[in-house]
């Protein structure tokens, strides 16, 4: 058969059922074979937004992200979502087209050298050198992007070897002799761990995206309701731990909750479950949690002691791991379940006196924290929501609360604008029976909007919330504050009319601009078949708070 | 109190800390690598990416030839060689890393110098050579080159040794290093 019949047969191995993805020179034999291949292909208009739906898909469904690129420009457009799936692991295998094999290394039309370019962020890459190697590189790709601590594969494929007449035959013995990822967690170290929980009077759990990755909030819940312990979660875990929850403290880090964060501050001894001690957790790292010890479980060894030295490591899948901690800390006996009254006391203290809070507007005004707070009234609460970056991504993940993971869809590591378009589709695409909404900014909408056409060509109903201030807001705001109200290129101005362009996209277009009716006209909203833009019009120059200023420790929280 | 075996709760008191401290000397990490296309480069571009100097680096086939080895040294004072491990081996061709023990271990550098020397110099120059146990590759009326192996160290004072007479070029391959004993590396 040929070769691109045979990535065909792979991908429908591998279980894949929509790729993502625009045709060139360079694969055109493999976009011949989508024709008879049965497989569904989503043509998107730029192939970032084929990687970020790729991305969206997967964080939603916990499956594989499939995207196609061609070679050159169409390489290098997926970088972007390559490196967004490596910070924040997610699984998704890029296939690219490459110039005939005579060509390369001669700066041929449209070569570039993706495998040297993305070598750097990718968890690994295939260029195949002969026809016979692609089935077995797929399969390989697909392992590894999902197994571990997943992320972004690239198989680059140059165009006459994909036209090659290969015998296919499913790959079942995968030859990676030098990846074995430790999965199930160390025994004893897990039986210390709980034994350290059970003396801590301070204990804090910080969960990650890691126990989303894991499909491990069952287990969270479990160990964290086995004692109290409290429990925060990083921009990339919300969900992990249902909220709301008596015995949760909202978000960590740069904008998550004073409470949060000054639990940390004070806290005696951290669990640390599937997150890395990103800058954006830690503050001024010298003076992050100065009276914590750590207690850190992830999948990958080299997270472990990176930034914060653990004094109990475990290296293991986050699920595994939890249920074993889950079964340690029950049979411990002596456990003086009144230690942390204490603890709870501080918390409650904190709870009430700093509440996320903002000031009310007193006219019909659209505060954006209330614009958020609105949707999750309009959406009941059930919906997936992506985001893009920006401070609309903090207040979404400040007012939205996630009863449950891969509900919350965002660009943490790499903070990427234009991400939440495309992954609201991929999203849509995985999970056809859930509403799924996009809070984007002004700005960063327009760096994908052409994927409203994708929406809209394909009949996939997401709902687009621009958060529309007219600034590059965040940005704005770290003017306002560190750089003396200088504000320099930040103001995007009245442009583009956001209706007319979802309109000329052949999506519904709306403008909302009163608070009074904000609720009942996103219902409205959600209730349009198809692809909806709404223009949300909200105070121009409005601070996300609280905030940990860029290199203070957290008890030095502004707003 | 706090053992794992038991069943005593443990203070937190006790739990130190572990990995990622620098221990301040020269490490010498031996890499199986699959002898796979752009394996070196990713190897480099790792050290690159993660701001990691290294001093040395040599790259050779070894007895099987689906194997590559790579001897890398770097500065245990300027990076945690714990993190630098984990790091390599998140690279899905490397299948092994040693952090080989400079007393359990046979390491070698070879190096080239070309020294110029005239008349009575040369004599000297040889001299010393011989002293180092070097070997006279080459010879012009105004030039001399020596063939030096050992460590890095006797590399080094070889090389202080012959600066004073003009060096005009020196080659060094790096550092190779196989443990000693039976087992392997």
């Amino acid at each position: 058969m040929r070769a691109v019949d045979a990535i065909m047969e792979c991908l429908k191995a591998e279980g894949v059922e929509v790729v993502f993805g625009l045709p060139g020179g360079a694969n055109l034999p493999t976009y011949d074979a989508f024709v008879d291949a049965g497989i569904r292909h989503v043509l998107v208009r730029h192939e970032a937004g084929g990687g970020h739906a790729a991305e969206g898909y997967a964080k939603a469904t916990g499956k594989v992200g499939v995207a196609f690129a061609t070679s050159g420009p169409g390489a290098t457009n997926v970088v972007t979502p390559i490196v967004d799936a490596m910070m924040d692991s997610v699984p998704t295998v890029f296939i690219t087209g490459q110039v005939r094999t005579d060509l390369i290394g001669t700066d041929g039309f449209q070569e570039t050298d993706t495998l040297g370019i993305t070598m750097p962020v990718v968890k690994h890459s295939f260029q195949i050198r002969s026809p016979l190697e692609i089935p077995r590189a797929i399969h390989e790709a697909f392992h590894l992007a999902r197994s571990g601590r997943p992320g972004p594969v690239v198989v680059d494929i140059p165009v006459d070897l994909s036209r090659a007449d290969i015998a296919y035959e499913p790959v079942t013995d995968l030859h990676l002799p030098g990846y074995q990822p430790t999965t199930d967690g160390n025994t004893k170290q897990i039986r210390q761990a709980a034994k350290a929980m059970a003396s801590a009077r301070r204990p804090v759990i910080y969960a990650g995206g890691g126990v989303v990755n894991s499909g491990a909030s069952k287990e969270l819940v479990e160990f964290a309701t086995s004692d109290r312990f409290p429990v925060t979660c990083t921009l990339m875990g919300l969900g992990a731990f249902p909220a709301p929850h008596p015995q949760w403290l909202g978000m960590l880090g740069m904008h998550g909750t004073r409470t949060a964060n000054y639990a940390m501050d004070e806290a005696d001894l951290i669990c640390c479950v599937g997150a890395r001690f990103d800058d954006r957790i830690t503050g001024k790292l010298s003076e992050f949690a100065p009276h914590a010890k750590f207690i850190h479980i992830d999948i990958d060894p080299a997270e472990i002691s990176k930034t914060v030295p653990a004094h109990i490591p475990i290296v293991g899948d986050c699920r595994n791991v939890l249920t074993k901690l889950v079964k340690e800390y029950r049979a411990l006996e002596g456990v003086d379940t009144t230690r942390t009254d204490e603890w709870w006391q501080m918390i409650g203290a904190w709870q009430e006196k700093h509440p996320l809070a903002y000031t009310e507007s007193t006219d019909a005004e659209i505060k954006p924290q209330y614009m958020v707070q609105a949707l999750y009234e309009a959406t009941g609460g059930d919906a997936i929501v992506t985001s893009d970056v920006g401070q609309h991504q903090m207040w979404a993940a400040q007012y939205y609360h996630f009863p449950e993971p891969r509900r919350w869809i965002n660009s943490g590591g790499l903070g990427t604008m234009g991400f939440g378009l495309p992954a609201a589709l991929g999203a849509a695409v995985g999970c056809p029976d859930q509403t799924v909404v996009c809070i984007a900014g002004d700005g960063s909408i327009q760096m994908n909007i052409q994927e409203l056409a994708t929406c809209a060509e394909d009949k996939i109903p997401v709902k687009v919330f621009i958060m529309n201030n007219g600034y590059l807001g965040m940005v704005r705001q770290w003017q306002e504050l560190f750089w003396d109200k200088r504000y320099s290129h930040v103001d995007m101005g009245s442009f583009p009319d956001f209706v007319k362009l979802a309109e000329a996209y052949g999506a519904t277009g709306m403008r909302f601009t009163d608070k009074t009716t904000l609720v009942d006209d996103m219902k409205a909203a959600l209730a349009i078949d198809g692809p909806v833009v709404c223009d949300v019009r909200v105070t121009r120059e409005e601070n996300t708070y609280p905030m940990i200023a860029p290199g203070q420790a957290a008890r030095e929280m502004v707003g | 109190m706090g053992e794992p075996g038991t069943k005593e709760l443990l203070s937190l008191d006790e739990l130190e800390a572990a990995g990622n401290l620098h221990s301040g000397r020269k490490h010498v990490l031996s890499i199986l690598v699959e002898n796979k296309f752009g394996v070196l480069t990713r190897v480099a571009g790792l050290f690159a990416r993660r701001g990691y100097n290294i001093d040395t680096l040599t790259v050779g086939p070894t007895e099987d030839e689906q194997y590559s080895r790579i001897t890398l040294t770097f500065d245990g004072a300027m990076h945690s060689v714990d993190q630098v491990t984990k790091q390599l081996h998140k690279l899905i061709n490397v299948l092994k890393i040693r952090d080989l023990d400079p007393d359990g271990t046979v390491a070698r550098e070879l190096a080239l110098f070309k020294v110029a020397v005239e008349g009575a110099q040369r004599a000297e120059v040889m001299q010393i050579a011989d002293i180092f146990r070097g070997k006279v590759v080459d010879v012009t009326r105004r030039s001399v080159i020596i063939e030096i192996t050992g460590t890095t160290d006797k590399i080094a004072a070889f090389e202080r040794m012959v600066r004073p007479f003009g060096l005009i070029e020196m080659m060094r391959t790096g550092e190779i290093a196989i443990s000693r004993g039976r087992g392997e590396t």
